[in-house]
């Protein structure tokens, strides 16, 4: 590997990473913060990357504009889903064994792909990368890099500082952590707890979906496709410390490089490498890299 | 008055003598047992091979050797762990006399030693994978579609006619990526050509971009490639993206633009593949059957309806000769071992080993369809090694 090939690697690396931070920044939330094992996060992906094909034609009709206004009615729609599925199923969760949250979020899985499938049908469907964002870069004489791949990156950067900003540096922030570490207490001080969790969830929720909508272009969308990156992305909160997002961004990090540079390196292995990854991390420090 | 009496009996005696004449010449129902995906990433592809098999049925007046068919389905989920309880369904519960499946390899695997043990007909309309027709073959084993071998086989005559010397391949590390590419340097290398580099990634991950990095800075002569589905509309896309398409011309198995060219846009314009069935083959025979398909399903026929309408033709065939006996399978293997298949892809036989002997096209991306463009090898057979009967 020549030096030139290894900085287009390092891209590669970094960018994979920062795409596997935006999936799983929804699961953070969800099962970092509020602490329920959701299976479902995938299919909220998937609901985002579905949303992408089939809201743009309804959206580009009604409103104009194709790429931003389904984003913004994408996220709506996901926010108001959010919202009432905590209501009518996650609320129920917060106190029931782990084995319940599987059971209950897996037949979430199975509803939400068996909809889809009689909605939109069983074929793969691809999703245009927006005008003006479908340039690309120039690289060496014979690659080049999609303009698109760097927009994403930079997406999921802010991202990355909003989420850690509104969690350190805010009242709302605030009592979210306060939520985490004692509901009762929470509660008594004068807080709604309820209401405040429905939103975080629902929050939780439209990242995902987002992470869908915008990772379609390059993704393309077919069934199944939630299952795909459910795995991946516990494994991110996992390596990152549960509840913690700057450990997410790292771990994300971290799993690009090595899923980027496993996969030239050592082809027979690159399945497994994640996961020896995972294992070793959680040897050296049995709860993640940064949880306190 | 008495006249009368006698001609009613009459006419009652012959009624009832004719009824009992049909009663006796009926024989019981064939019953056909459809393992196929119902649901999953799989679902389409099961739909067209249960609605390819059931048009060659009707045409035949619903009735195959003279016996009446009657269908039962189990859903494969194309789930492997499942496969065995459900084949198991059709053999023991349901007590069928042939079962027509699959679509996934791992399943077929399954089915493929289920059928060896208990003897029961089973013909696999899709499911590449070549231990069916290979270590795993037996007299009631038959495959109507082809094996991963073939395809990949005829690319690498086609890529080595092209002047090229150097290729990289790149595919999922499972057995019907591998099978293609081991094809593909048979057909190859035996020219003098040589692949430089073997690229895999573990199925069914999609993020390509590391390995599109390899590609570019090993400077082949060309890539081949074997994706399917989701995953070969991600491949087709990012390598276009990445520049290479321009450069380094990408060759694959025909799964990689076939059922996904709507998805892949323009990306995949001029793409050459090879496969056993094209868009717009110049035989009447195809042109008669896509004119019924489309009336009968309103629905274009695909590769899978015309390896599920094969599958109904091989049944067809073998029963004839044992007279509608599907326990006969030396009557039955013996048929259909010796029939010219007339099906939509062209004619073709069926191997030692029961896979089909068959021409492989070469194809071309224009707007949406795979356009014919030359034979790539004719009366391709797979080798069938480990076959054993």
């Amino acid at each position: 590997m020549d030096f030139a090939t290894f900085l287009i690697q390092c891209l590669n690396a970094v960018q994979y990473g920062l795409l596997l931070f935006l999936v799983a920044s929804g699961l953070t939330l969800i099962f970092g913060i509020m602490g329920v094992i959701n299976l479902a996060h995938g299919s909220f992906y998937m609901i985002g990357a579905y949303m992408a094909y089939a809201l743009a034609p309804v959206v580009g009709a009604a409103f104009g504009g194709e790429f931003f206004s389904t984003m913004v009615a994408g996220l709506v729609l996901s926010v108001i889903l959010g919202y009432v599925l905590e209501w009518a199923f996650f609320s129920y969760l917060y106190e029931r064994e782990h084995l319940q949250q599987v059971l209950m979020t897996y037949g979430l899985i199975l509803v939400f792909e068996e909809l889809r499938s009689l909605l939109v049908g069983d074929d793969v469907h691809g999703v245009t990368v927006p005008e003006f964002l479908n340039g690309t870069l120039p690289l060496n004489d014979v690659m080049t890099y999609p303009v698109y791949r760097l927009f994403i990156s930079g997406v999921c950067l802010l991202l990355a500082v909003a989420m850690w900003f509104v969690f350190t540096r805010t009242r709302l922030g605030m009592m979210i952590r306060a939520g985490t570490n004692n509901r009762e207490m929470v509660q008594s001080l004068g807080i709604d707890i309820t209401f405040l969790y429905r939103v975080v969830f629902a929050i939780g929720v439209a990242l995902a979906v987002f992470a869908g909508m915008i990772a379609a272009p390059v993704s393309s969308v077919y069934p199944n496709m939630g299952n795909a990156v459910l795995i991946i992305c516990f494994v991110v909160v996992v390596i990152g410390g549960i509840g913690s997002i700057k450990g997410a961004l790292v771990a994300a990090l971290l799993i690009g490089i090595v899923d980027t540079f496993g996969k030239v390196l050592v082809p027979q292995a690159a399945g497994v490498l994640v996961y020896v990854l995972m294992a070793l991390i959680l040897l050296w420090r049995p709860n993640g890299l940064f949880k306190d | 008055m008495q006249k009368r009496t006698v001609l009613l009996s009459a006419t009652a005696f012959a009624v009832i003598a004719a009824t009992t004449n049909t009663w006796a010449q009926a024989q019981p129902k064939l019953k056909v047992g459809f393992m196929l995906p119902a649901t999953g990433t799989f679902a389409s592809l099961g739909t067209a091979i249960d609605n390819g098999f059931r048009l060659y049925v009707a045409e035949q007046g619903g009735k195959i050797a003279g016996r009446e068919v009657e269908y039962v389905r189990v859903d494969d989920e194309s789930d492997p762990s499942k496969a065995t309880d459900n084949v198991n369904k059709l053999i023991k519960r349901d007590n069928v006399d042939v079962i027509v499946g699959t679509v996934h390899s791992g399943v077929a695997m399954a089915m493929a030693k289920a059928a060896k043990e208990s003897g029961t007909l089973l013909i696999v309309p899709n499911a590449g994978a070549a231990a069916v027709t290979g270590p795993m073959c037996a007299p009631n084993i038959f495959r109507s579609s082809f094996s991963n071998w073939q395809p990949g086989y005829a690319m690498g005559e086609v890529a080595a006619k092209k002047g090229h010397k150097k290729i990289v391949t790149i595919t999922w590390k499972y057995a019907a990526g591998d099978e293609a590419v081991k094809g593909f340097k048979d057909g190859f290398e035996k020219s003098g050509g040589a692949v430089v580099k073997e690229l895999s990634l573990p199925f069914p991950n999609v993020e390509f971009q590391a390995l599109l990095t390899e590609i570019a800075a090993t400077k082949p002569d060309a890539v081949f490639t074997f994706f399917a589905g989701g995953g070969a509309v991600k491949f087709v896309k990012d390598y276009s993206a990445a520049g290479l398409k321009k450069t380094i011309p990408l060759y694959g198995s025909g799964f990689l633009t076939d059922g996904t060219l709507e998805a892949q846009g323009a990306d995949a314009d001029g793409l050459l593949t090879t496969l056993h069935y094209a868009d717009n083959l110049p035989n009447k025979r195809d042109q008669s059957f896509r004119l019924a398909y489309a009336k009968t399903y309103k629905l274009q026929p695909d590769v899978y309806a015309v390896q599920g309408y094969d599958a109904g033709q091989m049944l067809g065939i073998g029963l004839n000769a044992t007279k509608g006996d599907a326990k006969n399978i030396q009557g039955f293997a013996q048929a259909v071992r010796a029939a010219k298949i007339d099906s939509p892809r062209g004619t073709f036989t069926i191997s030692k080993s029961h896979n089909p002997v068959q021409d492989i096209y070469l194809r071309k991306v224009v707007g949406k369809e795979n356009v014919m463009d030359s034979i790539a090898s004719k009366a391709l057979a797979d080798p069938g090694l480990g076959c054993k009967m």
